[in-house]
């Protein structure tokens, strides 16, 4: 069979369980893509040799049960990996080897699935474009010298390059959504306290969440249904009713009632989002859904309540990065020359700068008029959804304000940067679902996403109104190939 | 210095001055696993063997709140009279520190698991109430090791992320004396409750002493320096001693006090700064993202409070009413644990014919002196409350001397022996026959005829010879109180 690297988990699945394709064929496949693919820099540790064994070992042995049965995957280096490096995109984390397994990814090797490597991001999750990579930029498969969005930038360029049939990203404040829009796949960003946070590396604590990451809502809803799970382990995730979101997934969102936030239409919007925006609204009507207008108006807080809350918690969740127990460490006169060195020269600038800004918000004397101040603006957005949510049961908005942007065209300006999230950090900052879906392209041909924001823990209602929507809208990724020689 | 009316001032010249003193005592939590993860918490066990992924703050690694731990705290807010507060939350006090894995301390800043309460002392004067501020639920941290290598620090994260409960005391305290009752009081009250096992000397029970100075009378507090981290009684007594006065002096010389942090330097007994109020570190506060606000129903409360035991306090008032002991003689039997289980113990194996006073006297007399000089606790006191039960009711009804009993009792020791046994083995039995006794008397006034010539004619402390006589007879075993009745008669 050609082209495996081309289907979509679903087909992979079939083609597994009908024995049309072994674990071995499929992984080969994909190794041998990503072999292929390097220009491309998405991963930061390959597995390939033990991932080839795996298969091997499924082959003998399938257990096609299983939601993933023998399913090769590569995933985000934010997740924990036990004996596999997990480097977070830091060099403080260059040679960290963990002893344990996150939560996420053991849900999803116990549904048969195979590891392939790790995939690169920015720098503990900080940043748009994974520029801040410790290990370097990644190239995204639309465009040579286009960023794949970020922070799960290795992972939306594995995607849509086919290194990988799925992913799983991490979401902070746009990281799935973000780069799935810039690179034309479906990303889905859970409900807070849906999948847990045990043993992923941690950006900002209270925003922080593992989704799914793939080529079609259909395959996402089926790794999120693996993804997520209640964890005693982490105290912040919550014991609900999961839905079997793969098997409950439908396009009849007839009577629906969708929101449209006027506060999303923002100064400087380029027209070809508004235009998407306006298709998107069709595309619902379409499929027997209403559109309203709705107002969530403390929207424009949200990116600088966001830019205080997430770094003031990754100032104190990064200070364990520390040079004593583990990672990297730098000499030093004494301790506290040992701490400045190892920080100075392990975490990258745009981690410092966080660090920084966090420090400065949470100061005595300061507390109160940022961090104080921002978690009540947070609650004031979280009630604007709930206002909305009385009305309408989703909500839909562009997911970026702009296309993907060339690698080094916003590195010197952070707050160009940070105007990437700002369709993306609401939802974050009220712990909702949201999805970005591909829906269309721009004049250059670049993928733009639409979001379809969710209640809580409604994962199932937007996953049905982006299934619905996909179907109407039929996107085309254009993958070319550029980067394989 | 003078403690007139049991104040305890400090004089200079013509000023007197009063010692305010707040207490933050760190108790740790007597609880089998640590307060955010399952790691042991035995003391003195191998360097970093009882150490969770968790506790090295490993990446991705998440705290999970020890519902045991909690139950203990709010146990003892209970013990102190205090508020519980249903809602409580923790925060993230941020400071590097080599053993202090994860770069903060998870605590209780602003609204800590237990609100005010008060505790009482008895104090030679009368009762003394001290405030308590709060409670409030923390992690320790591990322990840096700096004398066992020339070059490097060593780090023992055994004890990193044990449960510890921070007990702040209001600002009431004024003299060591009262220091010291405080501790023992507050130790005597967790030990009841099982909360805290009070061992100073491995570490579970430490205080930071807050010490300021005023003119007496003055209603207004003086600028006060913090004294961290004193891991004794003594110590913290003389830390106050030598800090108060450290105060004092620079008061009358015209000098302002400095708010700060100080060390007490146990080899040389002075405080030394350790960082003025500006060097202060800004420990950036701010509520714990990993754990959700800590929420307690009523009902749990209510089940906890149906868990307390009788406390010290009732426990005394009880003594006091029903067996009619002096307060002094209360404090002494309720203020450790084990010794009221002991005492108590003994009084129900007493059975009917008690006699309390005798038993008390017993175990305050004799049981302690052997408990002393063999560096016992009563806990582990060789003879059973039982055998113990026994031997009073042996003296009680007359079957041995008080005398002999002190013999029976020094055998008792070695094994825990019956004492009705070894009565009956040593032929220890009091001699209560009176006919026997008669002769014996009569035998006595025979051989010593001049010595009872002189008694009657007047030289009456003769009659203690004769007494002596009899005993030495009878081989001690002879009742002493029918030793007297006859000899009167027959003298």
């Amino acid at each position: 069979m050609s082209d495996i690297t081309k289907q979509s988990l679903t087909e992979l699945v079939e083609n597994i369980k009908n024995k049309k394709l072994s674990s071995t064929d499929v992984t080969k496949a994909f190794i041998d893509r990503s072999e292929k693919s390097e220009e491309l820099n998405a991963y930061i540790t390959n597995d390939f040799i033990s991932a080839l064994d795996k298969a091997k070992k499924f082959d003998q042995k399938p257990n096609f049960n299983l939601k993933l049965p023998g399913i090769p995957m590569a995933v985000k280096d934010l997740f924990c990996t036990k004996n596999i490096k997990t480097t977070a995109g830091s060099k403080i984390l260059n040679n960290f080897v963990p002893t344990y397994e996150s939560t996420v990814t053991e849900n999803i090797w116990n549904e048969g699935a195979i590891l392939l490597g790790k995939l690169n991001c920015d720098e503990f999750a900080m940043g748009s474009s994974n520029e801040t990579s410790f290990f370097g930029n990644v190239q995204s498969p639309i465009d040579k010298n286009l960023v794949p969005g970020g922070s799960s930038g290795g992972s939306a360029s594995a995607v849509a390059g086919q290194l990988t049939p799925i992913t799983i990203g991490t979401d902070t404040g746009g990281s799935i959504r973000q780069p799935a829009s810039f690179t034309g796949i479906v990303g889905l960003k859970p409900t807070y306290g849906s999948c847990s946070r045990y043993g992923i590396v941690a950006f900002a604590s209270s925003l922080d969440q593992a989704g799914p990451m793939a080529q079609n809502v259909k395959d996402c809803a089926l790794l999120h249904e693996v993804i997520s799970s209640y964890d005693p382990k982490d105290s912040t995730s919550i014991d609900f009713k999961r839905n079997h979101f793969s098997k409950e997934l439908t396009n009849n969102i007839k009577g629906k009632k969708i929101g449209i936030p006027k506060e999303y239409r923002v100064d400087g919007m380029p027209k070809e989002i508004e235009d998407l925006w306006q298709k998107g609204i069709q595309y619902i009507k379409d499929c027997g859904a209403e559109t309203i207008d709705i107002s969530l108006p403390n929207t424009s807080y949200a990116l600088p309540t966001y830019y205080i809350v997430a770094p003031a918690e990754a100032s104190s969740n990064l200070a364990r990065y520390d040079g004593v127990k583990y990672g990297f460490r730098a000499k030093g006169e004494n301790l506290i020359d040992m701490y400045e060195k190892t920080r100075s020269e392990g975490f990258g600038a745009e981690v410092q700068r966080r660090i920084m800004i966090g420090t400065y918000v949470l100061s005595s004397g300061y507390y109160d008029a940022y961090y104080l101040k921002a978690q009540k603006v947070r609650k004031l957005i979280k009630n604007d959804f709930d206002e909305a949510y009385k009305k309408v049961d989703a909500i839909l908005t562009p997911s970026t304000p702009s296309s993907a942007f060339k690698i080094g065209e916003k590195t010197n300006d952070p707050v160009s940067m940070y105007l990437n999230d700002i369709f993306t950090v609401p939802v974050n900052l009220a712990g909702l679902p949201g999805i970005s879906i591909p829906a269309g392209h721009d004049s250059k041909g670049y993928p733009l996403g639409l979001q379809i924001i969710g209640k809580a823990f409604d994962e199932q209602n937007i996953l049905n109104i982006a299934y619905a929507m996909e179907e109407k809208i039929s996107f085309k990724n254009k993958i070319t190939d550029w980067w394989i020689k | 210095m003078s403690k007139k009316d049991s104040e305890y001032l400090i004089n200079r010249k013509d000023n007197q001055y009063e010692v305010v003193i707040g207490l933050e005592v760190h108790a740790q939590v007597l609880s089998e696993s640590k307060l955010f993860s399952t790691s042991a918490t035995k003391f003195g066990a191998e360097p970093n063997t009882q150490v969770s992924l968790v506790d090295a703050a490993f990446p991705g690694m998440l705290p999970v709140i020890n519902e045991f731990c909690v139950k203990q705290a709010i146990k003892t807010g209970i013990g102190l009279n205090a508020k519980i507060n249903k809602r409580s939350v923790f925060d993230r006090k941020n400071y590097f520190y080599a053993d202090l894995p994860q770069g903060y301390q998870i605590s209780q800043f602003k609204d800590p698991i237990v609100g005010e309460g008060k505790v009482i002392l008895d104090m030679p004067n009368g009762q003394k109430e001290v405030g308590i501020e709060r409670l409030h639920l923390e992690q320790d941290a591990g322990k840096s090791i700096h004398d066992l290598d020339p070059q490097n620090t060593f780090v023992d994260l055994n004890r990193s992320g044990v449960a510890l409960m921070e007990i702040v005391s209001k600002p009431d305290l004024r003299s060591p004396d009262e220091v010291n009752a405080y501790i023992k009081k507050l130790r005597s009250i967790m030990r009841y409750l099982g909360t805290c096992d009070g061992n100073m000397q491995e570490g579970s029970l430490r205080a930071d002493v807050n010490v300021s100075v005023r003119p007496k009378g003055s209603k207004e507090f003086g600028t006060r320096c913090e004294i961290k981290n004193v891991n004794s009684i003594k110590f913290m007594q003389m830390a106050i001693e030598y800090e108060a006065n450290r105060q004092v002096d620079l008061i009358e010389e015209g000098k302002t006090i400095d708010q700060e942090t100080r060390l007490f330097d146990t080899k040389k007994n002075e405080t030394r700064s350790m960082r003025s109020k500006e060097d202060a570190h800004d420990y950036r506060y701010f509520p714990d993202p990993d754990l959700l606000p800590l929420e307690v129903s009523e009902k749990f409360i209510e089940e906890l409070k149906n868990d307390i035991p009788e406390l010290p306090d009732d426990k005394k008032k009880r003594f006091i009413e029903e067996f009619k002991l002096s307060s002094y003689e209360a404090n002494i039997l309720v203020s450790d644990i084990d010794t009221a289980k002991y005492f108590e113990e003994v009084v129900a194996k007493m059975g009917k014919n008690k006699d309390i006073r005798l038993a008390v006297n017993w175990i305050t007399g004799e049981l302690f002196a052997v408990l002393n000089s063999k560096g016992l606790e009563i806990s582990q006191s060789p003879v059973s409350a039982k055998n113990f039960a026994i031997l009073i009711n042996l003296i009680k009804n007359g079957t041995i001397s008080g005398k002999i009993a002190k013999t029976v009792f020094e055998l008792m020791i070695d094994g825990d022996k019956d004492p009705q046994n070894i009565v009956e083995e040593k032929g220890l039995k009091q001699q209560s026959d009176p006919k026997a006794l008669e002769a014996l008397i009569d035998k006595i006034i025979n051989d010593n005829r001049e010595k009872a010539i002189e008694y009657k004619q007047g030289k009456e402390k003769l009659f203690g010879f004769f007494v002596g006589q009899a005993m030495k007879a009878s081989g001690g075993k002879a009742n002493p109180q029918l030793i007297n009745e006859i000899l009167k008669k027959k003298l």
